[in-house]
């Protein structure tokens, strides 16, 4: 799960790591008072989206006077931002982030993160600032600093130490610099994080270490012993066809294609994208029914996918382990009657119950697309699909 | 035998009494599976599906010589149980729980080190469909019927996606020796290139199908041991080609976050070791053909 950077500074600033003084805004109105009530003269507007990069797409301003703030708040405020990282749909704004404005001397990189390979939290940091890790080490790799934390004792000081040195700070500085890197490591730790990725974290004129921006992500699977990081959430960031799904239960990705799919088991599921691909079409979404797909849950699948008016044509791919083939049989059924679908649906059954499942599909009077195997069933939904376009066409 | 499981080894269920449990452990003894008890905390000394139950996994390897363990224990205490079955000195233990925090995977990991490697439990999934020598016994929660005994070991992180090729293999009259789900999560127990090590090692496996996916760093290090060490041919597909890139794709572990964890990166990296690759998710069954004829 993904907060605003308002949010991770806020949790930051609980374990000790410094941030520039700022506050929440809702309308522009709200965002000059926010300026005037930090004072100084020059302050920074944020569109606070659940991406990086906003700075190009517009959604960083630095400002001198009230009226400066108002119009960069006007400006953002429900404009939905176009990053590498939010896909062309973009992402909507509907706060912001005003801060007051920092000096910088010096740019620092400095990232936590899950290392997979280790299979224990490593901290990445570059002296190398306001780039992109993946900038940095394509450019510098040689300015990055790795450091792997034994899980047993957590960080020690004297990794967050060489990690200060390394990075060739002012020796004054290093106390602060060892207070961010141990306080970063804590909210990781002990609120579950995946990720905390300071960028930049500067050193100001005066002589202070402080995290200009911050990404922090956390493990879902966690959540359960973490509810104030679970009320977090915003929705209004998320795929509403996502919302709608996981809100149900259910595991779903938007893609942008128009057939739509429900498949249970998630590497079955990434085959049968891959599948549909290869036969010349383009799914519209991700979605793992799970074990235990009773007609209920089968219905509600069918309700998320077509939660996306893209989607032309469905394919249904069940390999029944704990699943039962008749169970989905019955729920496809339901689901074409209650929701009255005219588009075409592919179905395969396979594993347990399979002849009881196939016998419900035959004995319907709905008209579904019954195949054996996953070849068969990708070529039929995207024959089916193309049909359907070449109709429309003519 | 195959590889970690036959028809002799002693299995202890823990999570036993629960509703999942308590189903799957019958389907397990139906299939020839030799169950010896279970472990439900506070309900020691009764008895389940006319087995016994233990209060802790070291007193249920006391009574029951138990050598394995499969977990049926919900996700915010999986972790506790495999650590408590690595303790009691259990060699295999096969975890279904998905949805394990990854800090608690982490901790897992530390903890199994503090074991001799020769006295280390071998820990495999978590969030994985188990594991299976045909014909003989099964820990986990697969339709058994869709395998067929054989010489083709199967090692895959999706459940779904290994009865998939099971049953495309079955129907070109290819058997399997054992097939192991690792599970998908990022950080899990036994990895592609531990299992592929345990095949090789294996005289009754003839060739190995690897059932990949995008995410992590396990299919190119097993490329890597497929290249200087295994004699037997391997062939493997890579889920997640259409996947974009900073998606979880169900899969905690599903995701492609680094340089070399796409699909058709990973691809590649197996095909320049000398893996069969299979093309697509509908061509399992005449590539293994291809591979073992």
């Amino acid at each position: 799960m993904d907060i605003h950077e308002y949010q991770a500074k806020d949790l930051l600033k609980r374990f000790g790591v410094q941030v520039p003084r700022g506050g929440i805004a809702y309308s522009p109105e709200q965002a000059v008072y926010r300026a005037s009530e930090l004072s100084g003269e020059r302050w920074v507007v944020k569109a606070q989206i659940h991406s990086g990069a906003r700075g190009k797409a517009g959604g960083v301003r630095i400002c001198s006077n009230e009226q400066e703030v108002s119009d960069a708040a006007q400006w953002m405020l429900g404009r939905k931002l176009v990053t590498h990282q939010t896909g062309p749909q973009g992402k909507l704004v509907s706060r912001l982030y005003v801060e007051e404005a920092t000096s910088i001397a010096q740019e620092i990189y400095l990232g936590f993160v899950m290392d997979r390979k280790e299979e224990r939290v490593v901290v990445v940091a570059s002296a190398q600032g306001g780039m992109e890790i993946e900038e940095i080490s394509e450019q510098e790799p040689e300015s990055i600093i790795r450091s792997v934390v034994d899980p047993a004792v957590g960080m020690q000081a004297f990794q967050a130490r060489e990690i200060a040195f390394s990075l060739g700070l002012d020796p004054t500085l290093i106390p602060q610099a060892i207070k961010t890197i141990m306080g970063c490591y804590r909210l990781m730790r002990e609120m579950d994080a995946n990720m905390v990725e300071i960028n930049p974290m500067v050193v100001t004129n005066s002589g202070e270490i402080v995290a200009l921006d911050a990404k922090v992500s956390f493990d879902d699977n966690a959540l359960f012993r973490r509810p104030e990081i679970s009320e977090l959430r915003d929705k209004s960031q998320e795929d509403t066809r996502e919302t709608f799904a996981s809100d149900n239960g259910l595991s779903y990705i938007g893609l942008d294609g128009q057939i739509g799919c429900i498949v249970n088991g998630a590497g079955l599921a990434m085959a049968t994208l891959d599948m549909i691909k290869m036969a010349g079409g383009e799914p519209a979404n991700f979605l793992d029914v799970g074990g235990g797909a009773s007609p209920d849950r089968v219905l509600m699948s069918f309700k998320a996918v077509l939660n996306d008016p893209k989607v032309e044509a469905i394919l249904v791919n069940i390999f029944a382990g704990i699943n039962r083939c008749d169970w989905v049989a019955e729920g496809v059924i339901r689901a074409m009657e209650e929701l009255d679908l005219k588009i075409p649906v592919v179905v395969r059954l396979s594993g347990t119950n399979v002849e009881e499942g196939q016998k419900i599909l035959a004995e319907s009077t709905v008209n579904v697309i019954a195949t054996d195997t996953l070849a068969e069933a990708a070529e039929k939904v995207v024959d089916a699909w193309k049909d359907i376009s070449l109709k429309e066409a003519s | 035998m195959a590889i970690l499981i036959n028809s002799d080894t002693k299995v202890l269920v823990t999570g036993f009494t629960g509703r999942i449990g308590s189903f799957h452990t019958q389907d397990m003894i139906k299939h020839g599976t030799n169950v010896v008890g279970g472990v439900t905390p506070g309900k020691g000394g009764s008895t389940h599906l006319d087995l016994p139950v233990f209060n802790t996994v070291k007193g249920a390897v006391a009574e029951t010589g138990a050598e394995m363990v499969i977990s049926f224990v919900p996700p915010p205490f999986a972790a506790d149980s495999i650590m408590e079955a690595a303790d009691a000195g259990i060699k295999t233990c096969v975890c279904i729980a998905d949805g394990i925090p990854a800090q608690d995977m982490i901790h897992v990991k530390r903890y199994m080190r503090r074991y001799k490697a020769e006295k280390r439990m071998r820990l495999i999934g978590p969030n994985c469909a188990g594991i299976i020598t045909p014909g003989q016994a099964f820990a986990g929660l697969m339709p058994p019927h869709i395998y067929m005994p054989g010489r083709v070991g199967i090692v895959g992180r999706s459940g779904t996606l290994g009865y998939e090729a099971a049953s495309q293999m079955k129907a070109k009259g290819i058997g399997v020796s054992s097939s192991i789900g690792i599970g998908g999560d990022p950080v899990n127990g036994s990895s592609f290139r531990d299992i592929l090590e345990l095949f090789e090692n294996d005289p009754e496996t003839d060739a190995v199908v690897m059932v990949g996916e995008i995410g992590g760093p396990q299919e190119a290090e097993a490329a890597e041991y497929i290249r200087d060490h295994m004699t037997k041919p391997v062939a493997a597909y890579v889920a997640g080609l259409s996947a974009p890139k900073g998606r979880r794709m169900g899969h905690a572990g599903a995701i492609v976050s680094a340089f070399g964890e796409s699909a058709q990166e990973k691809v590649e990296i197996l095909k320049d070791a000398g893996v069969s690759i299979v093309p697509t998710p509908s061509a399992f069954g005449e590539t293994v053909a291809k591979m073992v004829a």
